[in-house]
Formats: C-alpha cells, sequence, structure tokens
C-alpha cells in the first residue's frame, strides 16, 4: 500500500488549509526556480523518465506531449491549456485537486508553460463547479500576490495564469471542442490533423492537459522521474487518483499506487463491496466510457492501463463505478446510452442519430420488449458509430453497449423470453429521464 | 443532443448593471485582443445570474453587442451550452444528478421526491419557490446521490435529508452546503484510511489539521 510519505496530494480531502500558507507548509512552491533553471530539456526529460501518462483518459505520456510543441514564435505564443471540464460520469478527482490543492495546480501549470516556452495559461473548469472554481480564482490571486506568478514574478520567468468556465456541455472534455469552446464557440470539436501542438487556441501552439497530469508535475520533478516510476507496474508507473462510486460502503477518492489489485483497492478504503465481495456483479473500472468487467474478471486484476485492456476495458479516468447484484445492469448501461444521447454534440451523422437509436433500443431491452435478433442488430449498429466520428465520444458511446453484449447477453435475453411470456401494453417505465 | 428553443415570452429589454459592466469588462481583458468572443460564456453566466437565473433572448442580443458579435453566433451558443436556462426557474432551481453513478446510489428515490414536492420536470412550483430538472453527471461521483440547488452542490442525500433540506431553504433557514451526513468532502465516510499521519484517523488530531477543524 502506498504511504502518506509518496502521496502527492497532501490535502486531498481539504482537512487541511487550502490555502498559499497551507499549500507553502506541505511543500509547494518550494524553491521552484530551482526547478527551472534546470532547463526545460531536463524537465521534459524527467517527465518522460516518469512514465507519467495522461491522467484525462487516454493515457497518452505527458512528456512526450510536451516535447511536441514548437519553438517559441513571437507571432504565434504558445498556450497552455488545462482541462478541467471534468464531466466523464464517475469521475471526481480534479474538482478535490482545485478546491483543496489548487497551489499544486498553479505550479504545475507554471513548471509546465516554462517547459513549453509558454507565457499564458488557460485552465478551462466545467461551469458547474462554482465553489472550485471561485477557490481557484483565489489561489491565482495569492499566487499573483505573492508574485509566485505574473509579468514580474521572482522565478523569472513572466507568466500569467486564468480561469475560464463552460457552462454544461460534456464535449468540451474532448481537447479540440475546448479550444472552439474557450474561443467562445459552440463545443464542436475540431478534425485533426493539424494538431493543437501546431493549430490549438487561436491558431496558436497549444497542448492540453488533465488537471491531474499537471498538478503532479512538480513533485515528480522534485523528488525526481525515477521516484514516480517506481510505483505500478512498467508502463503504468505512477500514483493515480481513484474515484471510487456505487455500491462500495465507503465510496471514496483515494491516491493509490498505479496497479493496486481491485480487492485491495476497494477492501482499504472504500469498505469493500456492499454485502461482501460475492456480491459483486460487475465493475466499470474507467468512467462510463470503458466496457464494463465482470466480476470474477476484475476482481483480482490489477488496476492499470495494460491490464484492463486486456481486459477489453480500460483505466481511462480511474472512474471506478462498483455494481452489486441487486443492480439492473441494463438499465444502468441504458442510462449511459441516455447520457450520450443527451451529450453528443450533432456534428457528427452516426454519433447524433446513433445514440438515440442506442437509447430507445438498449432501454426497450431493459424491459425484454425486444428480439433476440434485436441483440446482433445492436451490436452491428455500435460498430457503425465507433470509428466513425471526428472525436471519441461515438466510440464512448459504443463501448458500453459492447461491454453489456459481451458479458450479459443471457441477462437480455432472459428478459426477452420473460417479457414474450406475458406481453403487455403499458408504456415504456422505469426509465424516466428528460423529455424529448 | 437536446432541442433548446428560447422562452414565448420575453421581456422588453435587458441591461447590465454598473457591476456586471464592470465584471464584464475584466472578463473580456483575460482574453488577447481581438479574441473577445472568448469572454461570451462568461458574459451570458452574468446576464443569466442577474436575470433571476435565466436566459432572456435581450439578455443574448446585450452580450452580441457588448462583444461585437453577430446575434446568432451567441444565440447558438446559448442554446448549445445546457447550464443556460432559456426559460424562468424557481427561486431555487434542483439540477438532479441522473446518471448511473448517482442512479446506482438512489437519484430515483430524490427524483420521486421532486415529483410529490415539487411537480413535474422544468415546471415552477406555484409558489415560485422550485423547479427542477434532472441533468448529466455533476462531477460528485464519490458523494452520489447529489443535487445542485442554485450554485450549490449538496450530496450524500437520502429521501429524509432532502426533504428537510428543501423545508430549510423553502424557510430561509440556514442550510449546510455539501455533504448532508457530515463528511468533509469526498474521504470515506467514518475514518480516513490514508493521510492518517498528516491529518489523523479523524481529520482532525493530525499536524497539519486545519485548527477550526480540530474542534469537535
Amino acid at each position: 500500500m502506498l504511504e502518506d510519505k509518496d502521496r502527492i496530494f497532501t490535502n486531498l480531502y481539504g482537512f487541511g488549509d487550502w490555502g498559499l500558507k497551507g499549500a507553502l507548509a506541505r511543500g509547494a512552491w518550494d524553491n521552484t526556480k530551482k526547478l527551472i533553471d534546470k532547463g526545460k530539456d531536463w524537465i521534459i526529460g524527467e517527465m518522460k523518465a516518469s512514465g507519467l501518462r495522461g491522467r484525462g483518459g487516454a493515457g497518452f505520456p505527458t512528456g512526450l506531449k510536451w516535447s511536441f510543441m514548437p519553438k517559441a514564435d513571437p507571432a504565434r505564443p504558445s498556450y497552455l491549456v488545462v482541462n478541467a471540464d471534468e464531466s466523464e460520469p464517475g469521475t471526481c478527482k480534479d474538482r478535490e485537486i482545485m478546491r483543496n490543492d489548487p497551489h499544486l495546480l498553479i505550479e504545475g501549470c507554471f513548471v509546465a508553460c516554462f517547459a513549453m516556452e509558454a507565457h499564458a495559461c488557460y485552465i478551462y473548469i466545467r461551469g458547474e463547479y462554482i465553489l472550485e472554481r471561485e477557490r481557484l480564482e483565489a489561489a491565482i490571486a495569492q499566487a499573483y500576490e505573492a508574485k509566485l506568478v505574473g509579468k514580474n514574478n521572482i522565478h523569472g520567468w513572466p507568466f500569467d495564469i486564468y480561469v475560464h468556465h463552460g457552462a454544461g456541455a460534456y464535449i468540451c472534455g474532448e481537447e479540440t471542442a475546448l479550444l472552439e469552446s474557450l474561443e467562445g464557440k459552440k463545443g464542436m470539436p475540431r478534425l485533426k490533423p493539424p494538431f493543437p501542438a501546431n493549430m490549438g487556441l487561436y491558431g496558436c501552439p497549444t497542448t492540453v492537459n488533465n488537471v491531474e497530469s499537471i498538478a503532479v508535475a512538480p513533485t515528480i520533478l522534485r523528488r525526481g522521474g525515477a521516484w514516480f516510476a517506481g510505483f505500478g507496474a512498467k508502463n503504468n508507473s505512477g500514483t493515480k487518483l481513484f474515484c471510487i462510486s456505487g455500491h462500495v460502503n465507503k465510496p471514496c477518492n483515494v491516491e493509490e499506487a498505479m496497479s493496486i489489485p481491485f480487492r485491495e483497492l476497494i477492501d482499504k478504503h472504500c469498505g469493500g463491496v456492499r454485502g461482501g465481495s460475492d456480491n459483486l456483479l460487475a465493475v466499470i473500472p474507467g468512467g462510463s466510457s470503458v466496457p464494463l468487467v465482470p466480476a470474477h474478471e476484475i476482481i483480482d486484476a490489477a488496476m492499470d492501463f495494460d491490464t484492463l485492456r486486456d481486459l477489453k476495458s480500460g483505466l481511462g479516468t480511474a472512474a471506478v463505478i462498483v455494481m452489486d447484484k441487486s443492480t439492473d445492469i441494463v438499465r444502468a448501461i441504458a442510462r449511459l446510452s441516455y447520457f450520450y444521447k443527451h451529450e453528443s454534440c450533432g456534428q457528427c451523422t452516426p454519433c447524433r442519430e446513433g445514440t438515440g437509436w442506442l437509447w430507445r433500443v438498449v432501454s426497450r431491452m431493459a424491459e425484454g420488449r425486444a428480439h433476440k435478433r434485436e441483440i446482433d442488430i445492436l451490436l452491428e449498429v455500435t460498430t457503425q458509430i465507433e470509428g466513425h466520428t471526428i472525436c471519441a465520444l461515438g466510440d464512448a458511446a459504443a463501448w458500453p453497449v459492447q461491454g453489456l453484449i459481451r458479458h450479459f447477453r443471457h441477462e437480455i435475453e432472459r428478459r426477452i423470453d420473460q417479457y414474450a411470456a406475458n406481453p403487455h401494453p403499458e408504456p415504456l417505465k422505469g426509465f424516466e429521464v428528460a423529455a424529448e | 443532443m437536446s432541442v433548446r428553443r428560447l422562452a414565448e415570452v420575453q421581456p422588453e429589454s435587458f441591461a447590465f448593471t454598473p457591476e456586471n459592466e464592470a465584471f464584464a469588462e475584466a472578463i473580456v481583458k483575460k482574453y488577447p485582443e481581438g479574441r473577445e468572443a472568448s469572454a461570451v460564456i462568461s458574459l451570458l453566466w452574468q446576464a443569466q445570474k442577474q436575470n433571476d437565473y435565466w436566459l432572456p433572448k435581450p439578455a443574448i442580443e446585450a452580450v452580441a453587442n457588448r462583444l461585437g458579435m453577430s446575434y446568432i453566433r451567441v444565440l447558438e451558443v446559448a442554446t448549445f451550452y445546457t447550464m443556460f436556462n432559456l426559460a424562468p426557474v424557481g427561486r431555487f432551481y434542483v439540477q438532479l444528478c441522473g446518471t448511473t453513478p448517482c442512479l446506482l446510489c438512489g437519484s430515483d428515490e430524490i427524483k420521486a421526491v421532486l415529483r410529490r414536492r415539487v411537480g413535474e420536470e422544468a415546471q415552477v412550483s406555484a409558489d415560485g419557490n422550485f423547479s427542477w430538472r434532472e441533468v448529466e453527471c455533476l462531477g460528485a461521483c464519490c458523494n452520489a446521490p447529489m443535487v445542485q440547488i442554485n450554485d450549490d452542490y449538496y450530496e450524500d442525500l437520502t429521501p429524509e435529508n432532502f426533504e428537510t433540506l428543501l423545508d430549510d431553504l423553502a424557510a430561509d433557514r440556514p442550510v449546510k452546503i455539501g455533504s448532508q451526513t457530515g463528511r468533509v468532502t469526498s474521504e470515506p465516510a467514518g475514518r480516513l484510511t490514508s493521510l492518517t499521519s498528516l491529518y489523523g484517523a479523524d481529520g482532525r488530531s493530525g499536524p497539519l489539521s486545519l485548527p477550526q477543524s480540530k474542534k469537535p
């Protein structure tokens, strides 16, 4: 088990002081100048050596991403944009960073900007996080006051940091949709290439990173990439915030070493699965976009990118949604399908039309009001959405349904048989969401 | 996607208060010259707050004029982002998270309380105090089920503590923001399983614990 001395988020729960004084006492902003005096190549080298993979879901190596930024050009200034649009169902980790330890993020923005020769950073926070935004703005004001950031800061690298907020659109968590939104437009993803590192915010070189990826950077640089790489399995290194929700006795956020076995994570920090581990039905291990994994496959699995990929799922944002045997599994997935239908930006036809279609069919199946042959039609349609859209929302809508069919086809068939034995004309019930 | 249209009944006009005009000026300065459009969400949001939490057409036009954008560009932003209410809402606007993590933890029961006490979705109660909507994941999944009422999150709800919360709000009594069961944030209920060397198992007795939280 990870020890407290190796935890990066030492005020995760807000029992300590979120402000600058508390942050300094916990080691933030400790001789940051020494870090940047070692130069940008050293910083990027350490980040690569740490093996940090992006914490926003896709798991792209952070150091490598930083190295893609072109040399500074006065006509086209570089930007760092922090993706704090945390809206993946199940995920609530960045919120705790921003409201309880905001200086970790601000210092991270500073060193990341230095490494990428950027002088300005925008933090795009989801609109609903109002308290978190005010907390972050207050922390930034403290940092300006103490001259830790600003045009004439004590570190000698001119740097401005701004908070920008959204207004309730999951799609703005996709990096190019986020940039569109930041430019004052609808959040519709852009075609790639050009990638943001060449043509990002306002047409300038831009790197978009998740809050957690940025917030861990100063600690990695202070303690060395090798320290961070010492946790977790090969290619899955580091410590990670896990958000465990659903049917556990004590849902919580917790920082643990990567590759911790699922059973240990749940038993140590969450008081176990509700009703004991025999009562576990399935787990969505990485936020709503990844396929579910049935109990017998997940229970002793290591929680990391590669192990979960081999289980045909993914670590995603490490939002672990636990479902016990009382769960109506088809309805749980149908509700996710509604989520994707609601959040599709409407730009690509397969997603705009397909997400609604998936939702309607899966919610019929939740009551058994379908034909068994429709299960294969449904599966076929998911593959027609997946990979046929500009961004990954189409894939994200398809995967939970594919996971459901892969592991719980028997449950759907049982319901179809049950309904066929006792058909009735009542309208679909038990699944009431916003009127169309 | 969801279809969102402007309310049928609209006020005659809208103008920012002097305070909000100053706010707008400060916001626009955050962005490079010529990129004033970036401020559109912030300004629409401020307009909505000034107008009892809903966004009328004249406000959309006022923001467009303020930022030098064409009306249609601002209108498409106002209809795209679901936090903009295009019709009047209750004095306490309840957004109920109904996505799967909350669903698993009992958001249906919270929805039943709203149906019984407030009425159907998106309708303002007769006394004007409440209206509600089911929204998608609000990002507080470790504290499910939860609602957002106006600006604030209320978490770890049960039908009982939620009814008390609604009673207190309606009577203008002070309420506690955040967890309704005594958790500080998203720590495991009862005792900490990590960071105990810094804050103690109760979070309040360690060397880094806040002085005010040391008191029981």
